[in-house]
């Protein structure tokens, strides 16, 4: 039974550091490029970045599935490279970052916003180029919304399940992450199994939440998006 | 008789009137029912066929019809799941069930069998003469229906094993909910090859048969119903039963390629 727990742990594990780590990036990035951006766009960029928030995950993974399958476009180019994504490993951290993005952009975004756009064109003035402003000025002010939004994006990239098996698959040992052996343990009657996955989530959960909390108390109090008192 | 005793008798005559008016009217034609059938996702275009034909003929049944894999079913039904006949891919499923009385034991019976084969996508230019082909460099992924709760996957695992393959392929298999995602996957191109019931590949223009489980394989398939002890439609779920082991039906479940087992 150990090993039939241990894989997916070991795979959540390394699915939803990897993941994270992508889109911590990827949502601050984008972030900060829609903060204080103005044009005609911004509000279909912003709709295409939150989609899958609001999309139900089995949407976003047939999407996906469309997209990176043999006959998509993103699966053909791979194909040139003699890889395929679906049912591999990569696909379940693609789906996790596609479904993780908006909560980190989200957060982000808002707590760039936040920022007093004064502090930032001071600094400007006294000659800092853009990138030193960004990471001297803008990010340790809106620090607190960033931390919170990247535990959220762990909690949801831990739990992430329809989008998953869509593209990525119940491959045991493989693909098949926890909540993915939650289901099918459940399936098949293994319910000791999946209760054994089921209290290591809670537990990474409750821990998660409760170093943001206490994280929370030790900071500096700020207004910033999912932090404010 | 005074003017209040003869109003009252008239009174009392008038509502007996309208009971019994309402009486005749009610008992003329039969409750309408609603039946659950839980289904094996194999029988998915064949049960929708009949059950159409059976509430043309009986229209005050409404057919309600749950198609997932044998061992969702078997969960669903243990957990409460309204359901008032289920229709097994497999007899392990029915077992289970017997075993915990939550069938009506008089009423479970064999009705069809069906066959195992090895599908792939119809433009694909793989052959075999047999399952050990997938041990073959060129498949990468194969779709099955997990062992553990879809019949039609467990009898995959067997085939393989008896085939001595099946701890080589452990690590090409993808595992399914039920038959039909595994016909979707094989469809879709994403896999190089998938094992279905030989119905499910007949009813798909994606994919063609590249070979056959060995025969002691297909001889174990068996589709047992029974209705289920907590219904609340009994007499119904009998009637339906015995109505899909009517000529009538046996011709619809032939015409998708199910074997009828005579009782």
């Amino acid at each position: 039974m150990t090993e039939s727990i241990l894989a997916p742990l070991w795979i959540s594990c390394k699915t939803v550091l990897t993941t994270t780590v992508i889109t911590f990036f990827l949502g601050i990035a984008a972030a900060r490029w829609m903060a204080h951006y103005s044009s005609k766009w911004k509000s279909l960029i912003d709709g295409i970045f939150i989609l899958p928030l609001v999309l139900p995950p089995t949407v976003v993974g047939f999407g996906l599935l469309l997209l990176f399958g043999k006959n998509g476009p993103l699966g053909e180019f791979f194909s040139w490279f003699n890889t395929t994504i679906v049912f591999s490993w990569p696909a379940t951290v693609i789906a996790a970052v596609v479904m993780t993005f908006p909560l980190m952009y989200m957060s982000a975004r808002a707590g760039f916003e936040q920022v007093d756009i004064n502090v930032e064109n001071a600094a400007r003035t006294l000659g800092a180029s853009e990138w030193r402003v960004f990471w001297t000025v803008t990010m340790p002010m809106a620090w607190p919304s960033v931390v919170a939004a990247t535990v959220l994006t762990l909690a949801r990239a831990l739990g992430e399940f329809g989008a998953t098996l869509m593209i990525a698959g119940n491959i045991p040992g493989k693909t098949a992450t926890i909540p993915v052996a939650i289901y099918f343990d459940i399936q098949a009657g293994h319910n000791d199994r999946a209760l054994i996955l089921v209290g290591i989530v809670l537990v990474i959960s409750f821990v998660s939440l409760a170093v943001l909390a206490y994280w929370k108390r030790k900071m500096p109090r700020t207004t910033g998006f999912l932090v404010s008192e | 008789m005074d003017i209040f005793k003869k109003r009252f008798f008239v009174t009392l005559g008038l509502i007996s009137l309208l009971l019994v008016i309402l009486a005749v009217l009610g008992c003329s034609k039969p409750v309408p029912v609603e039946l659950n059938v839980s289904a094996a996702s194999s029988l998915t275009d064949a049960l929708k066929a009949i059950n159409t034909l059976y509430m043309q003929e009986n229209d005050y049944v409404t057919i309600v019809a749950n198609f997932a894999s044998s061992g969702t079913l078997q969960k669903q039904i243990e957990q409460g799941a309204p359901a008032d006949v289920f229709f097994s891919a497999g007899a392990k499923q029915m077992n289970a069930l017997q075993d915990e009385n939550l069938i009506l034991n008089e009423t479970r019976q064999n009705l069809l069998t069906n066959k195992v084969v090895l599908i792939v996508p119809s433009d694909s230019t793989l052959t075999f003469t047999d399952f050990t082909g997938l041990l073959n460099d060129n498949v990468h992924q194969i779709a099955i229906g997990d062992p553990a709760s879809v019949p039609a996957g467990d009898y995959a695992k067997q085939a393989m094993q008896q085939l001595g393959i099946w701890d080589q392929l452990q690590s090409k298999l993808i595992l399914c909910t039920d038959v039909r995602q595994v016909l979707a996957y094989v469809e879709g191109g994403n896999v190089e090859a998938g094992i279905v019931y030989a119905t499910d590949a007949a009813i798909s223009t994606s994919v063609k048969v590249a070979a056959n489980a060995p025969a002691e394989i297909n001889a174990k398939i068996i589709y047992p119903i029974a209705v289920i002890m907590a219904s609340q439609n009994v007499q119904a779920a009998k009637d339906y039963i015995a109505f899909l082991l009517s000529n009538e039906a046996k011709a619809i479940f032939e015409q998708y390629g199910f074997v009828v087992v005579s009782q």
